[in-house]
C-alpha cells in the first residue's frame, strides 16, 4: 500500500494509506477551485494578433471527400477563445465547417477537440494562452478528438461513450426509499462531509476529453473508460446509494476496471478538475478489499 | 432508420423541462409502458439548462419562518402583477416535492451542518429560499435527471435531431418532421401527444447569457402551426453579465453578500432600493445600473462597452471557494479577473424570456395533444418579470405536470383505439415543409451572408430593445428587422447532407427573425412600463389599459396581436417597492 495519488498535476498530492479519513482529505482538497492562470498576469499585455487556424476536414460518409487541413487567417484579441475564432471563420470565411458548440462557458461539454495536439474544450482555451507574443506567424491546429469515430470535420460520434456511461448504472439505487410520499416530504440526511466524498466526481460534464486521451480505450473499445468508471465511483460512494454489488459486477470484468494501467492522462486533460484516475484507484482498492466501504446508508430525516 | 418513426409521446428538447417530462411520462403506466421519444438538436446534457447557476426557489423551512403564501406573493409582486395567480400558487405548492425528489435521485444539494438541504438568499424574496448546489444548480439538476432517465428503457433519446415542423390534423397534434443531423435524413415522426421544451430565445440579442443553441426554433414551429406566443415583449436583463462575452455571474453572488459599485465606489443600490439593495428583483437592479451609467458613473470596459462592477472581495477567500467556485473560475478564465482579489466588470445582459408558447395552467397549448413546459412555454408564472431561482422551479414543476398529463392523454388514446392508434399524416403538410426547408432554404438563392444577417439582427435588438425602450427606437428596430427578413439572404453554402450545421444555422436564423419581429411589435403595442418592459415615453404602469397578456399569431401577412386576461385569485395590484 501507499501508492501516490498525484495524478492530476493539480494540488492534490498526498499518500493514500487506505483509511477513510485520508480519502476525505483528498476529496476536499480538489474543491479549492482553479489556480490562477497565465491570463490573470498577462491581462493587459496581449495585443491584437492575426493567427493561422488549421482545421481538419473530413466527411466520413462521403468517399469522395479526402481528409485534409484547411487554413484560415483570423484576428484575435486578449479574450478570444479558440471557439470564437472557429465561429468567426465559419460565419465569414467558410460556412461548411462542422463543429459542436453550445454554452461557450465550459458547462455543456460540446466543443471538445484536439487543439495543438492536446484534447481541450475550444471555448475554454484562449488564443493568448497558446501562442507567444513574439511569434510572427502563430498557428493553431484543431482536430477531432481521438478514440471517437469521425462524422464530419471536428464532429465525432459519441454513442459508444454514452453507452459506457449508461452501462455502469449511473443512478441512485436504494430500494428502501424509492417511493416518495408527497404528504410527508423530507430529504436524506447527508452531512457536508458525506457530500464532499463524491462531489468532485460529479463535476463531470461528459465532454469526452478523458476518454479521448486514454491509452487503454485506444486499444480496447469495450473498456468503460475513465468517465464511466469515475461515475461508478461517484454513485458507489454516495451515502444514498446501496447498490455496491451490482455495479461492482459490471466493472469487475475482463474488459473492465483492471485494464486501466494508470497512465493518468485522463486527470491531466479534465477541464473541470475531476480526477478520474483517483476514482478508478479508489474503486479498485474497494474491490480488492484494501479499503473497507464503511459508508452508512443515509436515512431520511424524521419530521 | 425508417423514414417514419412511431412514439406514444414525443418530447422536443432535452433540457431540465424535457428530461423531467420524460421521466414523469415514463413512470405513468397502465400495466404497459408508453414509448417515449426525446428529440433534441444537441446531444443530451448539452442543453442550456446546464448553465443555470444560482438556485431553485422552494419553501422547505416552514418550521423556521418560511411559508408558501410568502413565495406566492413574492412571485406575483415580482411579476408586476401580470403573473397568473393560480399558476404561481401551483408552482409554489409543487416545487418542494421536486426538491426532495431530486434528492432521492442523487442531486448533490449543498447541505447544512445538520445534514439538511441548505438555502441561500436571492433577489426579490422575503426569505432565503433558493435551494442550491454550489453555484452549478442547473448543471447538477440536469445531471441528476439525465442519469436517472437512463433507468427507463422506454425513454429513447434522439441526439442531434433538428425538428423543423409540427404535423397536425386541424387542431390535433400528429407528430413532427425532423432532420437527423448525422446523416441528413428527413424523417417523419408520428405521435398522438407532444411536449415542447425547447427553451428560451435569448440568442436574438447579441449581448446574452444564453448558449449559442438557444434559438427560437421550437417557438417558431408552434407559430407556423397556428399557435400563439404570449408576452414576448418581456425580456429579462440580468444585472451581472461579464464583458465582452455576456457570460452570467449568478445572482447568488449578491445573495452571498456581493456589492454593486459605480466609479465613485458607491453602493448605488442604496438610492434605488433602500431595503433590498442589491437583492431587489432583476428588472429593478438592471434599470438602476443603466441610470448610473447614463449619469456618467459607469466604467468603460476595454471592449468599449460601459459597465459597473460587482465587488465580492469582502466575502473572503474561503466563502468564495466554497460557494462561488464556478463563477470564480468564469471570472479568471473569461474576464481575466480573480473575484477574490478585485471587483469584476459587469453589465445588464439578456437572460430570460418571460414570454413563450401560450399555455394554460397545465401547460396545454391551444392544440389538442400538445403541451409546452419550461422557458419555451408561457403559462404566465412570471408575468412581466421573473424572480431569480424561479425558472428551474418552473421547469421541474411543469416538466412533471406536462409529462403526466400527456401520458394520461396518450394512454386514453391508446385505450379508445384498442392499443393501435392509427395516425394518417397530411401529405400536403409534409410536402409544404420539404419545400420550405429544402427548396427555399437548402437550395435557396440568396446572396447576403446569413451570418451577417444574424449579427445585424442581434445587434439591432441590443440597441433598440434593451433595458429602456421608447417608440422611436422600437420602430427603428422593427423596420430594420423587416428589412433583414425581406432581403435575399436564404442560402446554404455547405452542400453536404451529413452534419450540416450551415443548414441548421440558417433555419435558426429564419426563426430568429420572426420571433424578434414579435418581440418588437409587442413592445411597441404595450404603451406602459411594467416589470422588465420599461418605456421611457410611458414610464408608469397602466393597469386600466394594460393589465393583460399580449398574444401574437402568425398570419399570411405577418404577426397579428391580441390580448388575453390575467387570472387573479387573492392579490390586488399595488405599487411595487423594494
Amino acid at each position: 500500500m501507499g501508492w501516490k495519488f498525484n495524478m492530476s498535476g493539480k494540488d492534490n498530492s498526498g499518500d493514500h494509506s487506505g483509511n477513510d479519513n485520508n480519502e476525505e482529505k483528498i476529496h476536499k482538497k480538489e474543491l479549492n477551485g482553479p489556480k490562477k492562470t497565465k491570463s490573470v498576469e498577462s491581462k493587459s499585455k496581449f495585443t491584437d494578433k492575426t493567427i493561422t487556424l488549421k482545421i481538419f476536414r473530413i466527411n466520413q460518409n462521403n468517399e469522395k471527400s479526402n481528409s485534409h487541413f484547411d487554413e484560415y487567417k483570423v484576428s484575435s484579441k486578449r479574450w478570444t477563445t479558440v471557439l470564437d475564432t472557429l465561429l468567426d471563420v465559419k460565419s465569414y470565411q467558410d460556412h461548411s465547417i462542422s463543429l459542436r458548440y453550445s454554452c461557450r462557458m465550459a458547462s455543456c461539454g460540446s466543443c471538445g477537440m484536439k487543439i495543438n495536439g492536446v484534447p481541450r474544450l475550444a471555448c475554454y482555451t484562449k488564443i493568448s494562452d497558446l501562442i507567444s507574443e513574439d511569434d510572427p506567424d502563430p498557428t493553431i491546429t484543431c482536430e477531432p478528438l481521438a478514440n471517437f469515430p469521425y462524422i464530419k470535420d471536428l464532429v465525432t460520434d459519441f454513442s459508444q461513450f454514452f453507452n459506457h456511461h449508461r452501462k455502469i448504472m449511473p443512478y441512485i439505487q436504494n430500494t428502501k426509499n424509492d417511493t416518495i410520499d408527497s404528504e410527508n416530504l423530507s430529504e436524506y440526511v447527508q452531512s457536508p462531509e458525506d457530500l464532499d466524498k463524491f462531489l468532485q466526481f460529479s463535476y463531470c460534464i461528459k465532454c469526452g476529453l478523458c476518454y479521448s486521451s486514454c491509452p487503454t480505450v485506444a486499444t480496447d473499445m469495450n473498456f468503460p473508460g475513465p468517465q464511466a468508471l469515475s461515475q461508478a465511483y461517484r454513485y458507489f460512494i454516495d451515502t444514498r446509494d446501496s447498490a455496491n454489488k451490482t455495479r461492482f459486477n459490471i466493472i469487475d470484468d475482463r474488459h473492465g476496471i483492471w485494464r486501466c494501467h494508470f497512465a493518468g492522462s485522463c486527470s491531466h486533460v479534465c477541464p473541470k478538475g475531476v480526477d478520474p484516475a483517483l476514482g478508478i484507484q479508489l474503486l479498485r482498492s474497494h474491490l480488492l478489499g484494501f479499503n473497507k466501504n464503511e459508508k452508512k446508508i443515509a436515512k431520511l430525516r424524521e419530521k | 432508420m425508417p423514414d417514419v418513426i412511431d412514439h406514444d409521446i414525443v418530447i422536443i428538447g432535452s433540457g431540465l423541462a424535457g428530461l423531467r417530462a420524460a421521466i414523469s411520462a415514463a413512470s405513468v403506466t397502465n400495466g404497459k409502458k408508453l414509448n417515449i421519444g426525446v428529440f433534441s438538436k444537441v446531444q443530451v446534457m448539452r442543453s442550456h439548462s446546464v448553465s443555470a447557476e444560482g438556485g431553485t426557489a422552494a419553501v422547505l423551512f416552514d418550521d423556521d419562518g418560511d411559508n408558501k403564501e410568502s413565495h406566492v406573493y413574492d412571485t406575483i409582486k415580482g411579476s408586476d402583477f401580470l403573473g397568473d395567480q393560480d399558476v404561481a400558487e401551483r408552482l409554489v405548492d409543487n416545487i418542494p416535492f421536486e426538491i426532495y425528489q431530486l434528492d432521492r435521485w442523487g442531486m448533490p444539494w449543498s447541505r447544512r451542518d445538520d445534514g439538511r438541504i441548505d438555502q441561500r438568499k436571492f433577489g426579490g424574496y422575503s426569505y432565503p429560499r433558493a435551494t442550491y448546489a454550489q453555484d452549478k444548480v442547473g448543471f447538477y439538476e440536469m445531471q441528476t435527471l439525465y442519469d436517472t432517465s437512463l433507468k427507463y428503457d422506454n425513454i429513447h433519446f434522439y441526439n442531434e435531431w433538428f425538428c423543423t415542423s409540427i404535423l397536425h390534423d386541424d387542431n390535433n397534434f400528429q407528430g413532427l418532421t425532423a432532420i437527423e443531423m448525422k446523416n441528413g435524413n428527413f424523417v417523419k415522426i408520428k405521435a398522438p401527444a407532444g411536449i415542447i421544451c425547447t427553451g428560451g430565445a435569448g440568442r436574438i440579442f447579441s449581448f446574452s447569457t444564453y448558449a449559442y443553441s438557444s434559438t427560437p426554433d421550437g417557438l417558431d414551429m408552434c407559430l407556423r402551426a397556428g399557435l400563439a406566443l404570449k408576452d414576448m415583449e418581456f425580456v429579462q436583463f440580468h444585472p451581472t453579465g461579464i464583458l465582452p462575452s455576456g457570460i452570467l455571474i449568478t445572482e447568488g453572488a449578491r445573495g452571498e453578500g456581493g456589492y454593486l459599485i459605480n466609479n465613485q465606489n458607491e453602493r448605488f443600490m442604496l438610492k434605488y432600493a433602500p431595503e433590498k439593495l442589491e437583492l431587489a428583483p432583476r428588472d429593478v437592479v438592471s434599470r438602476s445600473m443603466i441610470q448610473e451609467i447614463q449619469a456618467g458613473r459607469g466604467f468603460e470596459h476595454e471592449s468599449g462597452l460601459e459597465c459597473l462592477k460587482l465587488d465580492l472581495t469582502h466575502l473572503g477567500d474561503e466563502k468564495i471557494k466554497e460557494k462561488l467556485a464556478g463563477i470564480r473560475e468564469i471570472g479568471i478564465k473569461f474576464s481575466g479577473v480573480d473575484i477574490v482579489d478585485e471587483p469584476i466588470e459587469i453589465r445588464p445582459v439578456c437572460h430570460y424570456m418571460m414570454g413563450g408558447i401560450h399555455t394554460d395552467i397545465d401547460g396545454k397549448t391551444e392544440m389538442n395533444g400538445l403541451w409546452a413546459a419550461g422557458e419555451a412555454a408561457c403559462n404566465s408564472t412570471h408575468g412581466a418579470n421573473r424572480l431569480g431561482a424561479n425558472s428551474t422551479s418552473e421547469c421541474l414543476v411543469w416538466g412533471r405536470i406536462t409529462g403526466e398529463v400527456a401520458a394520461k392523454y396518450a394512454l386514453s388514446k391508446k385505450e379508445s383505439s384498442s392499443g393501435n392508434i392509427s395516425i394518417t399524416l397530411n401529405n400536403q403538410q409534409i410536402l409544404d415543409e420539404e419545400k420550405r426547408i429544402f427548396d427555399n432554404i437548402f437550395r435557396g438563392r440568396g446572396q447576403v451572408n446569413p451570418y451577417e444577417v444574424r449579427k445585424e439582427l442581434t445587434d439591432t435588438m441590443d440597441a433598440k430593445a434593451y433595458v429602456y425602450r421608447d417608440e422611436k427606437s422600437l420602430m427603428e428596430g422593427l423596420k430594420k428587422t423587416r428589412e433583414l427578413k425581406e432581403s435575399a439572404w436564404k442560402h446554404v453554402d455547405d452542400n453536404s447532407k451529413e452534419y450540416n450545421t450551415n443548414f441548421t444555422n440558417v433555419m435558426e436564423i429564419d426563426a430568429m427573425l420572426r420571433t424578434a419581429e414579435i418581440v418588437l411589435m409587442g413592445a411597441i403595442n404595450r404603451k406602459e412600463s411594467r416589470g422588465a418592459h420599461a418605456r421611457i415615453d410611458f414610464p408608469k404602469r397602466d393597469d386600466v389599459n394594460f393589465l393583460k397578456h399580449t398574444l401574437a399569431y402568425y398570419k399570411q401577412d405577418g404577426p397579428v396581436l391580441d390580448w388575453y386576461p390575467v387570472t387573479f385569485t387573492r392579490y390586488a395590484p399595488v405599487e411595487r417597492k423594494y
